[in-house]
Parts: structure tokens; C-alpha cells; sequence
């Protein structure tokens, strides 16, 4: 993308600037520096440069969700009691009045009807939840699709991932505190995973609930965690990650005068600060209105827990989702050893399976460097295509995820869909296996074939779709050369470099000693690389132009032979 | 007098002959069976027993629509069908009750549009007269449950303290009972093989009693031993006291739960979002300068 500099002011036409008559706000500053000393620093970070692209605003949407879930969570807590004690709900909501149930629940149905704007706060908060971490799965994809966890950002990849996990748990701690009946069984089933492990499960089930199922400390303690230990956490690792984002200053796409050296952008004040600061007001804006007009959670509809209820329809939110999946989806196995059970059709996909995937998600910037032995610093993202054994590996997670996901509302594809659920599950046992490598084929032949494409465009041109019809009466479509932006733009990548053990040598071509894996790598890295397609060289490229700019005044090429030539 | 005690005599010579046991088992079940049934009747479903003894011409008339309409498959006299391996083609209907008819075809299930996992609730053929006509044949086969009055599932005769309070009982026997397969807002389930609880809202209070009474289907029935009528009635209040009630929050995205809301905040949500970075990004900065050359 080429940035149009002549709308941006570049001098102030050739004179010196000098200091206007002083102003209210420039006295209020002046006597905030002379005390604080901030000037110097501010002076560097409020000119920081950011690139432009629309992908890059996608963390933010998470960051203002969560200032968001702040604000409505602190309101929030001025009126929920997280107790369990049972009380006669007495408040306005009349299809409950008089039944017995916990504070925790009465208060949120306070909340919910007796509170001025309760309601409100209440749906703005779980939209915003639901948000801020669908927000940082998309911010997610983002970084993994443009290789924007390369050396120097992996640190902050396995920050982003701890975020995302934290604000799992967090949405999982809030889903639980209201003690409807959806919350608690979602806290029974946590209960059930929980007493899944072998050995230890029983007594962390125990430690947790303070005793046997559900217990009176619960609740309380899902608050604490909920309002004071996740969020501090999540505090903290937000901090890190935007302090890591401006030290490393931000990634940005290749394109003329860009370099991993420099950044092209605007600076954070005054482009930014409006950029972001609107948008904070736009993420609020969505969440208001989601919250005002969309009901989520009715906890008045599903009433206070009773071990002894349940209601069709149970599900968790849905980050929640692909593991409630693999749950529905895994046959009952169990092994018995003596009067032990293992109950390996919970333990397998509910904690060993998100485990694994979890790790991979951590792994995935080092298993990368590692196979293709690129251990450069990356400040220009790369097109997806332009790693097809990347991509495809993420589509395939991606794909390995949304089976997951449809096997986790298993019961309403089934009656929306008119299917049967025993057809689904069966499906999708096969499809979870079957699925992920499918979209790894197809997603890398596809990257492949779009690298070819660039090729195609850089060396012939682009198709204008304007049909000539030479003196003979034969037809050929008219190519235009790219612009040199352009074919700068599709040509700023290096070449694949295949990792082996033979190259593995130090500047003085001495041989390095090579790992005891090394053979696995070289082979792993063949794979990674394979077929990929790389940029013509200078050669190819002067030699095309060449042709190109003679095939502008001679018709050069027959329709269909355009490949050819 | 004389005669009487001649006649006992008379008997009692036999008290000890061999058939003696056996009549006297034969004449006490006869008693009993006439003496409960007349009670029986008496009791539960005298209504419907006076109305069907007075209509011998909606019985007749019943019976030509069901030879039309059911005989196919539930046989021509409502005793069900049996394939040559041992299926059931169509259950029989001796004992099933007006409500099950009434229930059955006043929702469209009956006559099936085809075999399936399920009968389909549709359109219904039969105008309410012939429903009834329908019903009084099906009845007159054996006793059962009788298509209930408005009085057993209404709570309009109940003071507002009293309607309340029967909402409240409801929506916990609600809960507790139905909400498993119809989902907490009555929106409906799934259940094995292709098979669903359809979704209850909207559905006329006549038909839910009917439903819970006979059990249609995959559903139990919920007998008056189980639930009892005005348990029964309650759980129809509940469920109209959720129709008439505002709604709460918002648009209530179809009342099936997280997956619904995980989907609205994916495309809503993020849909928007994504939107409104692009609009951002797209909108770049301009200078005040303006650039002879711009």
C-alpha cells in the first residue's frame, strides 16, 4: 500500500517556529513539567510513529473492550453479593417472587430489575467479554498470518497467548458468579473435569469448593478470583504487552521507503491519539448498543441453581465452545483399575486436549525459528501467501477449532438443521481428524498458487482486459507492466533459505555443531519450504519489463498463449 | 320371607360343589368392575362419557372421517397395525382418549405427511367439529384421558395474589420438569436420532395440558398422579406469563442460549468492528496545509 504523502505537511514552509503568546493550557503544562519533568519523555513518545493498515486496530478493540468490562464491572460490584446464603427473593421480577435462592443469585436479579441502568451494565459487561476475547483471537490470527511473531516479538506472542488464556478463565469465573441455573451447572460440570484427574483430581475439586459440591465457598471465591487476581494479572500482562509493542515499535507492511529499519506512518500525536481514542468511543458505542438492544444472559429465565434442573440448551459461552465440543463428541471410554475409574472420555478432551492446543499456540514462534533456522529480526510483515506452510497450519488449527465449535451446539445444528445429533457426532469424530488436514493441503497449494500469480502479474503483467485484434484478425489481451511501487511492493520478501546441516556453518564457514534433532529439522524444513515459489530475480524481471514495454506497441501474444511466452 | 330363605337354602346346597369358588369370583369381579367403572366414570370423566353417550351420531360420524383418514395405518377399527416382521405400523388407539385426538390432529401431527423420526406439528386438515367427531370415535374404543376444558387450564378465575403465586409454582415445576428437553424458554431441543421437543411458546394452553396429560411421541406423559391438574394449569401460566412479559434486555435472539449469543458477538460484534477499523484506516489524515500539488 503506498501512503499519498502530499496531503501531509512536511516543514512549516521554510520558518523557524517560534513560541506563540502563551496559553492557558500551555501554562497548565509548563507548570506540570517544571515539576514532573516529563517533557523530555513525552516530547520522543508523543511524535511515535505508527504504520497504517486497518488489521493493526484489531488489538485495540480488544484493550477498549477490556476498559469497558473495567468500567461496568466496578459498577457492577456495587451491588452483587457474592454469597451463597439462601435468601426469599422479594424484588420486582414477579414470575420469582418468593422462591428461595442465593444471595448471589437474588442480587444479580437486583441488579437486573432494581437498579437504575443495572440491566444494561450487567449485558454491556458479558457483550464486552464476549468481545475482548474474540478481539484477541482475530488480533491473534492477525499477528500469527503476517509472521508478526518473528525475533524480536516472540516474547510478546507468548504474553498475548497468557492474555488470551487468563481472559478465558475470566470469562468462565464471571459466566458462574450470577448462580442461575446456567452458571451452575457450568460450575458442576467445571466440578465433574475437575474430579477427572487421576490421583490429585478429587482433592483439587475438594480444595477448590472448600468440601463436596457446591459448598458455600464458591462463589466468594470465584469472585476474589474474578474481580481482584484475574483482572490484576491481566493488568499486568496488558502493561507488558504494550510496553513490548512500543520498545520494539510496531510491525509494518513492505512497500516503498519502508525497511526493517524504519517505520512509515503518523506520529501518536495528534493522528493516533484521535485514531484511538475514537475508537475507544466506537468499542463502547458497539458495546452500549449491543448491551441496550441484544439481551444476553436471562438469568430471571433460567431462575436460581438447583442441582436437581438442567435445561436443553446448556452451553457454555463460546470460547468455551471447542472444548464443550470435543466433549460432547468423545465416546465413553473408561478404564477401571480396581475400584479406580479413569474417565478418560472427560480427562481426554476437557484438560489434556486444550492443554496440548494451548502449548502448540505458545510453541508455534519457536517451532517455526527452529525449523526454518531463521533467527533475523522481522520489522516487515509478510503476506500469508508468502508463507504457505504457515498459513496452512493455521487454517488447519483454525479448522481443527471450528469443528470443535459446531460439535460444541451439536443439538442446535441438529434441530435448526433438521439433522440427526447421533449423524453429527459421528461426523464430526471423523471430521476433527480428517478436517484440519484437508485445509492444510488446500490453503498451501492455494498460497502457492498465489505466489505464482504475483509472479505472473510482476514478469506479464497485469490483465487489463482489453482485447486486441491484430492486422491477421488473431486476438490477444492486453498486459500493462505494474508499477514500480507495485513490483517493488510484491518483490520485497527474501528468498526461502532451506535450513540444513551442511549450511549450519559460523561466518568463517567453520561447521556448528548441530543439535541431536538435526536431522529431523533439515527434513522438517525441506517440508516447510517446499514448492514455495520464490521472486524472479533481476534478470527475469529486466528481461520481462523488456518484453513487456515492446509488447505495448506490437500485440505479442494469441489468447491462451499468454502463459507461454 | 319364606321364599327368600328357600332360595338361600336353595344356593347354599351348592356352597360347597365344586363351580361354587368360581362363580363367586366370577360374580365378585362383575360387581366390582361394574360398580368402578361406574364410579370411574362418575368421577373423572362424566362430562365427557354423558356427552359421548348423547352423540352416537359424532361417534358414527367420527368413524367415517377415521375409516378416511387414520385406518391406513392404525386399522380399521383403531386396534393398530402389525407388519409381517413384527413392526408397529401405526399404534393402536384403544385407550388413548379424546385429548391424545384432539392433541394429535388439532396440531397437525395427525395424519402424518410421512413416515419419520417424529410427526411433524403442520397445518391441520380437519375443522374443529370433525377434530371432535374424531375424538368421540377414538374414545368410544376404551377410556382415556378426555380433551379438557377450558376451566382446567385457565387461571382467569384466580385472584391477581393467586395467579401469581400459581406463575411463581410454574415456572418451578417448569424448570424442573420440562426445561431439560424444551430448553428454559421453551424454544426447544434436541433429542436422539433426528428426534426434537419442539419449541412450547405460542402453543395454545389446550394443546400443552393435552400434551402433558398424554405424553405424544418421544415426551413422557405426566399422568394426575404426576403432575396434578393445577400443577398442569401453573405450568401454562408460566409459560403465557413469559409470552406476556416484556422483553427484558432486548431482542432475545431466538431464547436458545450461549451459542446465539456467541454467534451475535462474532457478527455483530466483531463484524463491526473490523468494519469500523477499516473505516478508521481508510480515513486518513489530512493537514491543514493544503498542497498546491494535492
Amino acid at each position: 500500500m503506498s501512503i499519498d504523502t502530499s496531503k501531509v505537511a512536511t516543514t512549516t514552509s521554510g520558518t523557524a517556529a517560534v513560541s506563540g503568546q502563551p496559553t492557558k493550557v500551555g501554562a497548565v503544562a509548563l507548570w506540570a513539567d517544571e515539576r514532573l519533568g516529563l517533557g523530555t519523555a513525552m516530547k520522543k513518545n508523543l511524535r511515535k510513529v505508527f504504520p497504517d493498515h486497518w488489521s493493526f486496530m484489531l488489538g485495540e478493540v480488544a484493550l477498549w473492550s477490556f476498559v469497558v468490562l473495567l468500567l461496568t464491572g466496578v459498577f457492577l460490584t456495587l451491588w452483587y453479593h457474592p454469597s451463597m446464603s439462601e435468601v426469599t427473593y422479594e424484588g420486582s421480577y414477579a414470575q420469582l417472587r418468593g422462591v428461595s435462592m442465593s444471595d448471589a443469585m437474588a442480587s444479580t436479579l437486583d441488579i437486573s430489575f432494581d437498579v437504575r441502568g443495572g440491566l444494561l451494565m450487567r449485558q454491556m459487561h458479558h457483550w464486552a467479554a464476549m468481545l475482548f476475547i474474540a478481539a484477541m483471537m482475530v488480533h491473534l490470527l492477525r499477528v500469527y498470518f503476517t509472521g508478526a511473531y518473528r525475533k524480536p516479538r516472540e516474547i510478546n506472542w507468548v504474553i498475548g497467548s497468557l492474555l488470551l488464556l487468563l481472559g478465558t478463565l475470566e470469562g468462565f469465573t464471571g459466566y458462574s458468579l450470577p448462580d442461575d441455573l446456567l452458571s451452575g451447572t457450568g460450575i458442576r460440570a467445571a466440578d465433574g473435569f475437575m474430579k477427572s484427574i487421576p490421583v490429585v483430581g478429587t482433592y483439587i475439586s475438594f480444595f477448590l469448593f472448600g468440601g463436596e459440591f457446591p459448598g458455600e465457598s464458591i462463589i466468594p471465591r470465584l469472585y476474589m478470583i474474578h474481580i481482584l487476581l484475574i483482572p490484576g494479572i491481566l493488568l499486568a500482562l496488558i502493561a507488558a504487552h504494550m510496553l513490548l509493542l512500543v520498545a520494539h515499535k510496531h510491525t509494518q507492511w513492505p512497500g516503498p521507503g519502508r525497511t526493517e529499519q524504519n517505520v512509515v506512518g503518523y506520529p501518536l500525536l495528534p493522528v493516533y491519539m484521535a485514531k484511538a481514542g475514537g475508537f475507544f468511543f466506537i468499542v463502547f458505542g458497539v458495546t452500549a448498543l449491543m448491551g441496550g438492544l441484544l439481551s444476553i444472559n436471562p438469568v430471571w429465565k433460567f431462575g436460581p441453581y438447583d442441582p436437581t434442573k438442567v435445561t436443553a440448551g446448556s452451553q457454555p459461552d463460546w470460547y468455551m465452545g471447542w472444548p464443550d465440543g470435543a466433549l460432547r463428541i468423545m465416546p465413553g471410554i473408561e478404564s477401571h483399575i480396581g475400584s479406580f475409574t479413569i474417565a478418560w472420555n472427560i480427562f481426554l478432551p476437557i484438560i489434556v486436549m486444550p492443554g496440548v492446543m494451548f502449548t502448540i499456540l505458545l510453541l508455534l514462534p519457536f517451532l517455526e525459528s527452529w525449523i526454518t533456522g531463521d533467527k533475523r529480526e522481522h520489522h516487515l510483515l509478510e503476506r500469508p501467501r508468502n508463507a504457505p506452510t504457515r498459513t496452512a497450519l493455521m487454517v488447519s488449527l483454525m479448522t481443527y477449532y471450528a469443528l470443535m465449535w459446531i460439535a460444541g451446539g451439536n443439538d442446535l445444528i441438529a434441530i435448526h438443521f433438521d439433522m440427526s445429533i447421533n449423524q453429527i457426532t459421528y461426523i464430526l469424530r471423523v471430521l476433527v481428524f480428517v478436517g484440519p488436514a484437508i485445509a492444510f493441503y488446500v490453503t498451501r497449494r492455494w498460497c502457492i498458487s498465489l505466489q505464482r500469480h504475483d509472479n505472473e502479474v510482476l514478469l506479464h503483467g497485469r490483465e487489463t482486459g482489453v482485447l486486441m485484434r491484430s492486422v491477421e484478425g488473431g486476438y490477444s489481451e492486453k498486459h500493462e507492466a505494474v508499477s514500480p511501487e507495485r513490483a517493488y511492493t510484491l518483490t520485497a520478501r527474501p528468498r526461502d533459505e532451506v535450513w540444513t546441516i551442511a549450511g549450519h556453518k559460523d561466518e568463517n564457514g567453520v561447521q556448528l555443531p548441530t543439535g541431536r534433532f538435526a536431522g529431523l529439522r533439515e527434513r522438517l524444513s525441506r517440508l516447510w519450504f517446499a514448492d514455495n515459489v520464490q521472486k524472479p530475480s533481476q534478470e527475469e524481471y529486466d528481461e520481462a519489463a523488456a518484453h513487456l514495454a515492446h509488447a505495448d506497441h506490437e500485440e505479442h501474444a494469441e489468447i491462451g498463449s499468454s502463459s507461454e511466452h | 320371607m319364606r321364599f327368600l330363605n328357600r332360595s338361600a337354602g336353595r344356593l347354599s346346597r351348592h356352597r360347597r360343589g365344586r363351580l361354587a369358588g368360581a362363580v363367586v369370583l366370577l360374580l365378585g369381579l362383575v360387581a366390582a368392575g361394574s360398580l368402578y367403572s361406574l364410579l370411574a366414570t362418575g368421577a373423572t370423566s362424566s362430562a365427557a362419557a354423558t356427552k359421548a353417550a348423547t352423540t352416537d351420531t359424532q361417534v358414527e360420524e367420527g368413524r367415517q372421517l377415521f375409516l378416511v383418514s387414520c385406518s391406513s395405518c392404525h386399522g380399521s377399527n383403531g386396534q393398530g397395525i402389525t407388519t409381517t416382521d413384527g413392526n408397529e405400523y401405526g399404534p393402536t388407539l384403544v385407550g388413548v382418549g379424546s385429548a391424545a385426538v384432539d392433541f394429535q390432529v388439532g396440531t397437525g401431527r395427525m395424519p402424518m405427511a410421512q413416515p419419520g423420526q417424529q410427526a411433524e406439528a403442520k397445518e391441520t386438515a380437519f375443522t374443529q367439529d370433525e377434530i371432535d367427531a374424531l375424538a368421540a370415535y377414538v374414545a368410544s374404543l376404551g377410556p382415556g384421558p378426555s380433551t379438557p376444558d377450558e376451566s382446567d387450564y385457565s387461571i382467569d378465575d384466580l385472584t391477581d395474589e393467586e395467579q401469581e403465586a400459581a406463575i411463581v409454582r410454574g415456572g418451578q415445576i417448569f424448570l424442573t420438569n420440562c426445561t431439560a428437553c424444551h430448553n428454559f424458554e421453551g424454544s426447544g431441543g434436541a433429542m436422539p436420532r433426528g428426534g426434537h421437543a419442539p419449541q412450547i411458546r405460542g402453543v395454545e394452553a389446550k394443546y400443552i395440558y393435552e400434551a402433558l396429560l398424554t405424553g405424544p411421541q418421544q415426551m413422557p406423559s405426566f399422568s394426575d398422579g404426576n403432575l396434578t391438574p393445577e400443577e398442569k394449569r401453573d405450568v401454562i401460566a408460566y409459560l403465557g406469563s413469559l409470552d406476556d412479559a416484556t422483553g427484558y434486555g432486548g431482542f432475545g435472539l431466538g431464547g436458545f442460549g450461549p451459542v446465539a449469543e456467541g454467534l451475535f458477538a462474532w457478527v455483530v460484534g466483531i463484524g463491526s468492528m473490523v468494519g469500523f477499523a477499516v473505516w478508521i484506516a481508510a480515513h486518513t489524515t489530512r493537514s491543514k496545509r493544503k498542497k498546491a500539488t494535492a
